[in-house]
């Protein structure tokens, strides 16, 4: 006996459907043994996830709330998945779109509430496309790998942000914290049923639907699907693959810094150290399980939403580190890619010896 | 003055040596591996653990290698054995390896050990400028001068080595020889990820010998991009490990001396510098001055042969 693998002819619909789901489940059975090493019972820690994220209107807000960000970056990184580009920066161009957006709110002077939306939203987008645009120029003009300049220049990004708020915007009344002085109304979003849930939800759903009509229904999304899946054809029919590589980098960026935009505008009210906890890496997988559509990263975003309210009452139960949702993602991951390998081929026992 | 820079230098570069030295071994095998940062994580934690529970450092570093091993045999199963993406699996083991290290570190924060200690060696340590910097070192130090030179012995001069270069550069071919390309990747992605962890645990054991979450502060994703600088040579590792070593111990020395540049523009400089050398040394590979493994980040199937 032994075992063969062989390529499946055609992967089926419903394993390719199946396939994510079953990942979460088996990475939900195993991070379930790494609570148990903690000392935490699994089966009570998933009860008081669901409940904490879905159970009430409050908490079903707070899930809202982390979801918000989530759709940004994740929108952002999967449109760089789209053309074969990796954007693993979300996280510093979160922190760089907040910093743009905070600039407006605090130094403009702008009274009028409308106005101030569009300058911070547009402050944010250019500071977060700029700053995924230097990896853009980078890969474009001298094929530097845009897989680490993204990462290093997270550390740098969140670094300058630490720098403005320990330093030159310092709230002097602010008792010497690393914080920036709170917003005036006029820069501040929405807020709902007396929750933190706040207008930048439906902007992230917007920029789904406005970024799956940009995918599907136009030329450029047309030709960033191009570029990515065959860039010799793309070059051969005449697309410009350099100004579409830094393009999209930039818009992967920008849209990314929106989250910054929206975190500081909808929930924090200032600019401060960990802005972001996180968003711009969970914002990977939730480009990898959305496989890529708008529409799917909105779901996916939801459900990352789900474990990151969970994970914060975890830690104030057990305390169990924040962290810890990471380890969970990364299961998540693994299992995810493992499944792919099941789609593509099919593992069969026959009679027979080994060879080679 | 110097002698003191440049023994920082030294101090600080190991970490990132020992990191670059493993994902040389897993790039040369042809998986590019962006774990390094977690697998460091993994190294520094099960080091600390191995020490504080056994009282000893060797048990400690053997601990980190063993546990980098493991975590690393998830990579290398999933890229080698199973066919998947190579960038999504590192960054999902970069990611566990921070969320698990968190989880089980939680305890061992706060606790000390008595960290490697510096062993001059006799005649060396005496020579001028350079005797204190590099022969009045710690253990683990003189390991990765060794180590250097065993991993180019290893690839040059050795059946092993020249089956572990040829998987990476034509897998195809390699096979056609009877080099089993899974196997050979399949432990150079795992004894590499070893020796990431012994990085990670040089900073747990020897350069601040406690364990603090994310301790590592991003030296894993400034080794990623030196295995590029160091052109997959060994000895280029050490060249560029140093480099940065150097730049992390001239800013501390800023900072020391009290100077009005903000501590945390400062912290930019070692990840701003890995930028520009990483764009410079890209376009050595451009002109063909460096050898990028050619069959870095596929998979490889047999039906796939032509």
């Amino acid at each position: 006996m032994k075992l063969v693998m062989e390529r499946r002819e055609i992967s089926s619909p419903l394993l390719r459907f199946s396939a994510p789901i079953a990942s979460i489940a088996v990475a939900l059975f195993v991070a379930g043994f790494l609570l148990l090493a903690s000392g935490v019972s699994p089966l009570a820690a998933y009860k008081e996830i669901l409940i904490e994220s879905l159970g009430s209107l409050y908490g079903l807000s707070e899930t809202l709330v982390k979801t918000t960000p989530l759709i940004f970056a994740g929108l952002g990184v999967s449109l760089a998945f789209r053309m074969q580009i990796w954007n693993i920066g979300a996280e510093g161009q979160i922190y760089m779109g907040a910093m743009g957006a905070t600039w407006v709110a605090l130094f403009s002077g702008i009274q009028n509430h409308w106005v101030m939306m569009v300058a911070m939203f547009f402050a944010a987008f250019f500071c977060g496309g700029l700053w995924a645009g230097v990896a853009g120029i980078l890969r474009a003009r001298w094929q530097v790998n845009e897989v680490i300049v993204t990462l290093l220049m997270n550390y740098i990004a969140i670094l300058w942000v630490d720098y403005l708020i320990y330093g030159p915007w310092k709230d002097p009344k602010g008792f010497n914290f690393p914080l920036t002085a709170q917003f005036g109304d006029a820069a501040r979003f929405a807020e709902y049923f007396n929750t933190r849930f706040h207008s930048g939800f439906f902007l992230a759903v917007f920029c789904a639907l406005i970024l799956y009509l940009f995918i599907e229904r136009t030329v450029w999304g047309y030709e960033i699907k191009v570029i990515g899946s065959n860039p010799k054809a793309a070059r051969y029919a005449g697309m410009n693959t350099g100004m579409a590589i830094f393009f999209v980098l930039f818009l992967s960026g920008a849209i990314a810094g929106i989250a910054g935009f929206s975190e500081v505008a909808g929930l924090q009210h200032r600019l401060q150290h960990g802005i972001s906890p996180g968003y711009g890496y969970t914002a990977i997988i939730i480009a990898w399980l959305a496989k890529r559509s708008a529409i799917g990263v909105v779901i996916v975003s939801f459900l990352m939403g789900v474990l990151l309210v969970g994970g914060d009452s975890l830690q104030l139960l057990w305390q169990l580190p924040v962290a810890f949702v990471y380890a969970f993602q990364g299961l998540i991951l693994f299992f995810l890619l493992a499944s792919d390998f099941f789609i593509i081929y099919r593992v069969k026992l026959v009679k027979g010896v080994i060879n080679g | 003055m110097v002698e003191i820079l440049l023994d920082a230098t030294v101090r600080a570069g190991t970490p990132i040596l020992f990191a670059t030295l493993g994902a040389i071994i897993n790039e040369r095998a042809g998986i590019i591996n962006l774990g390094i940062e977690g697998l460091m994580l993994i190294g520094a934690l099960a080091g600390f653990a191995g020490t504080y529970l056994t009282g000893s450092l060797l048990l400690g570093v053997l601990f980190a290698f063993a546990a980098s091993f493991l975590a690393g045999s998830i990579h290398a199963l999933i890229t080698v054995q199973l066919r998947g993406n190579q960038i999504v699996s590192g960054l999902a083991l970069t990611m566990f390896g921070v969320g698990i290290t968190a989880l089980f570190g939680k305890g061992m924060v706060g606790l000390t050990i008595v960290g490697f200690k510096r062993v001059a060696i006799p005649g060396l340590s005496q020579l001028p400028l350079i005797g204190r910097p590099f022969f009045n070192q710690d253990l683990l130090i003189y390991f990765s001068f060794l180590l250097v030179f065993v991993i180019w012995f290893f690839f040059y001069r050795t059946r092993w080595g020249l089956g572990v270069r040829s998987v990476g550069e034509n897998p195809a071919a390699a096979d056609t020889c009877g080099f089993s390309v899974s196997t050979y990747r399949f432990f150079a992605v795992t004894i590499g990820s070893g020796l990431v962890g012994i990085g990670g645990a040089y900073l747990s054991l020897a350069s601040t010998p406690m364990w603090i979450e994310n301790m590592t502060a991003g030296r894993g994703w400034i080794a990623v991009a030196l295995v590029i600088f160091a052109g997959w040579s060994s000895p280029r590792a050490m060249l560029g490990a140093y480099l940065f070593g150097g730049i992390t111990a001239m800013q501390l020395r800023f900072q020391a001396m009290g100077t009005t540049i903000s501590a945390h523009v400062l912290q930019m400089l070692p990840y701003f510098f890995t930028i520009l050398v990483l764009v410079i040394s890209t376009q050595r590979i451009q002109k063909g001055a460096s050898q990028q493994p050619e069959g870095l980040g596929l998979p490889y199937d047999r039906e796939d042969r032509k």
